[in-house]
């Protein structure tokens, strides 16, 4: 669910600015540099699957590389819980960091911006320019806030939709996502099967389970219970819930990553032991010894604190609590009689689904629900279970057996788009 | 094309879908797609294999076979090929079944214990047979479940499966008539063509 490419950077330090990374990536030939978002706006109203309607709305988008004159070589990149329309490249020459998946968009990169146009947007109820909760309500003049409707996995896709048409392209050439953005390009599938020649799905699953629910309960308990929520209303009382962001966050944090990669990332101390990093579990000190109070003596504690110190300033509060609902929402299968594999019965397009073993949070045996289903609808499907320390946050890493499938993956759907050409 | 392949793309329809337990680098799927223009399915746990399909465009699964094939609809595959992996599975006769319940025909090739370099090797030096072709000390081995052309008859009887058509041959993949006549102590890769009954 995080769109945090810095998680697990080594050289991130809690107390240290993000600028220590290295700028010169902007110049380098497997980025796509810089790039300007674009906001695309909408009059149609867009009937939201809670029976309300949003009679307008815009859409932060951004693009790589070139569209064809077939207008066939268009990749929608959909984002999880925390992410946006920024998915590669840099906004200006002094920005320290890239998008969130710089690692798999780019010139030769997975997602090759040399063969395809690639296209990343935030989604309705998003902080990062679409509309939504930080938006002004044109009935009050004032932020929507908490009367921002609740938005659905496939409210967001009918809107990707209307981009699609705004851009004029008629079939995807692939739709990628991971986590909550991989139940996007699942619903993509169900509702539009023929705009759709190609998903991949990373680490995702059918729907959400109730340990899944829980932790997004916990998430937005916290939140709400803060005291400058307001019930929402915070910008209007010049405030936000910064301890109930930070709280939501680090309990998510925890849940991205596996004991193991604490455990390696916290465990430096232990590397210079023979037995590397099962020398001290992750319990490298801060200071080098404890201080038998309440302060944070654990690297791990103050990475956490900094992580959720970092997010809070930049998410709205508003906006996760609708996010973590669209998670907990997302069911297809409801409209189906519960028989999800009826849901995925229409079209054509092939799917590429990817797992990673040390994934709690979307575990394999998820993905294989979902193998098994596509399957049964007699998809067509290639299936990956990648070993990977990360957790659920490898979906964000270049990890190169789950990087070189999707590679190899796309550039079989782009030879068949120039082969359709031809 | 390997004579044992140009055997199994006899026996497999155009157009119809394949499912290839432990498809290696999915060379056989990516010939009968473009021969028979098959819908297939590849299984593998190798992940250099794994990847090699999915360079070639083929749909490929990582899946263990010792798993089952829980996740196959039952008739969902015209034909279900297992292509010398018989040997390395810990349940070779639910495997069978299974592939006969996802699959209408089934096909299985093996290398041949009965074989008489086999007899010859055992029965001379007394030891588990170590060759070019069966290169594995028997602690290291991941083919834990050897068997003979009259063993898998012997299997099919017990379960009743039609055995459609049957052929061995040499470790160049070739035929002749002596191993039509013997094909337990001649024929060095068994290869049948099964359907339930």
């Amino acid at each position: 669910m995080p769109n945090d490419t810095t998680q697990l950077d080594a050289t991130q330090t809690p107390t240290a600015d993000a600028a220590i990374e290295a700028p010169e990536s902007k110049d380098a030939p497997d980025s796509v540099g810089i790039v300007t978002p674009v906001s695309y706006h909408f009059d149609e109203p867009l009937l939201l699957r809670s029976g309300k309607t949003l009679l307008a709305y815009d859409l932060m988008v951004e693009t790589y590389g070139e569209l064809n004159a077939a207008r066939s070589n268009a990749i929608l990149i959909c984002h999880a819980l925390s992410g946006d329309h920024h998915a590669a490249g840099y906004h200006s020459a002094t920005d320290s960091k890239p998008g969130w998946w710089d690692s798999a968009i780019g010139p030769g990169k997975a997602i090759d911006t040399t063969k395809f146009f690639v296209v990343a947007l935030n989604n309705l109820g998003g902080c990062a320019g679409s509309t939504g909760p930080t938006s002004i309500n044109p009935d009050t003049g004032k932020p929507y806030g908490p009367d921002f409707p609740v938005v659905t996995v496939r409210d967001w896709v009918k809107s990707q939709l209307q981009l699609m048409d705004r851009l004029a392209i008629k079939k995807w050439a692939a739709v990628v996502g991971g986590s909550l953005g991989g139940m996007q390009v699942q619903r993509w599938a169900i509702s539009y099967p023929d705009r759709v020649a190609n998903a991949v799905c990373i680490a995702s699953a059918p729907k959400l389970s109730a340990q899944n629910i829980a932790f997004n309960e916990v998430a937005r308990y916290s939140i709400t219970s803060d005291p400058n929520f307001h019930a929402g209303r915070y910008l209007e009382h010049n405030t936000y819930p910064k301890q109930g962001l930070m709280l939501a966050r680090m309990v998510g944090h925890i849940t991205y990553l596996s004991d193991s990669a604490m455990r390696a990332k916290f465990g430096n101390a232990g590397s210079q032991l023979e037995n590397t990093t099962r020398g001290n579990l992750g319990r490298d000190l801060r200071s080098g010894t404890l201080s038998f109070g309440l302060n944070v003596d654990f690297e791990v504690e103050s990475y956490l604190h900094y992580q959720g110190e970092r997010f809070s300033s930049n998410f709205d509060a508003n906006s996760y609590l609708l996010m973590t609902k669209a998670l907990d929402y997302f069911d297809p299968s409801v409209d189906y009689g519960n028989d999800l594999s009826k849901a995925f019965a229409g079209g054509d397009c092939k799917f590429l689904l990817v797992s990673f073993s040390t994934d709690w949070r979307f575990p394999p045996e998820r993905s294989r629900e979902l193998v098994e289903t596509l399957l049964k609808a007699g998809r067509e499907v290639t299936y990956l279970e990648v070993e990977a320390d990360q957790g659920h946050d490898a979906f964000l890493m270049p990890i190169p057996r789950y990087i070189n499938a999707m590679r190899g993956f796309l550039d079989n759907a782009y030879k068949e788009l120039v082969n359709d050409a031809s | 094309m390997r004579p044992d392949q140009e055997i199994i793309q006899r026996w497999i329809e155009p157009d119809s879908r394949v499912l290839d337990l432990g498809c290696g680098d999915g060379s056989l799927l990516a010939n009968l797609k473009l021969t028979k223009k098959v819908k297939g399915t590849g299984l593998e746990i190798d992940s250099d294999k794994i990847q090699t399909c999915v360079e070639r465009g083929l749909n490929v699964i990582e899946q263990n076979l010792d798993a089952g094939l829980w996740n196959f609809q039952t008739d969902s595959f015209d034909t279900v090929l297992l292509a010398q992996t018989l040997q390395a599975l810990s349940h070779p006769d639910q495997l069978i079944d299974e592939m006969l319940r996802v699959g209408r025909r089934g096909i299985v090739t093996f290398p041949n214990f009965g074989n008489w370099k086999s007899r010859v090797y055992l029965s001379s030096k007394g030891r588990m047979p170590v060759s070019k072709f069966m290169p594995h000390a028997w602690y290291d081995t991941p083919n834990i479940h050897f068997c003979t052309v009259r063993d898998f008859d012997a299997l099919c009887k017990e379960k009743n499966i039609r055995i459609l058509e049957r052929t061995v041959v040499d470790l160049k993949h070739e035929g002749s008539l002596s191993m039509r006549l013997l094909p337990n102590l001649l024929g060095e890769i068994a290869i049948y063509h099964i359907a339930r009954s």
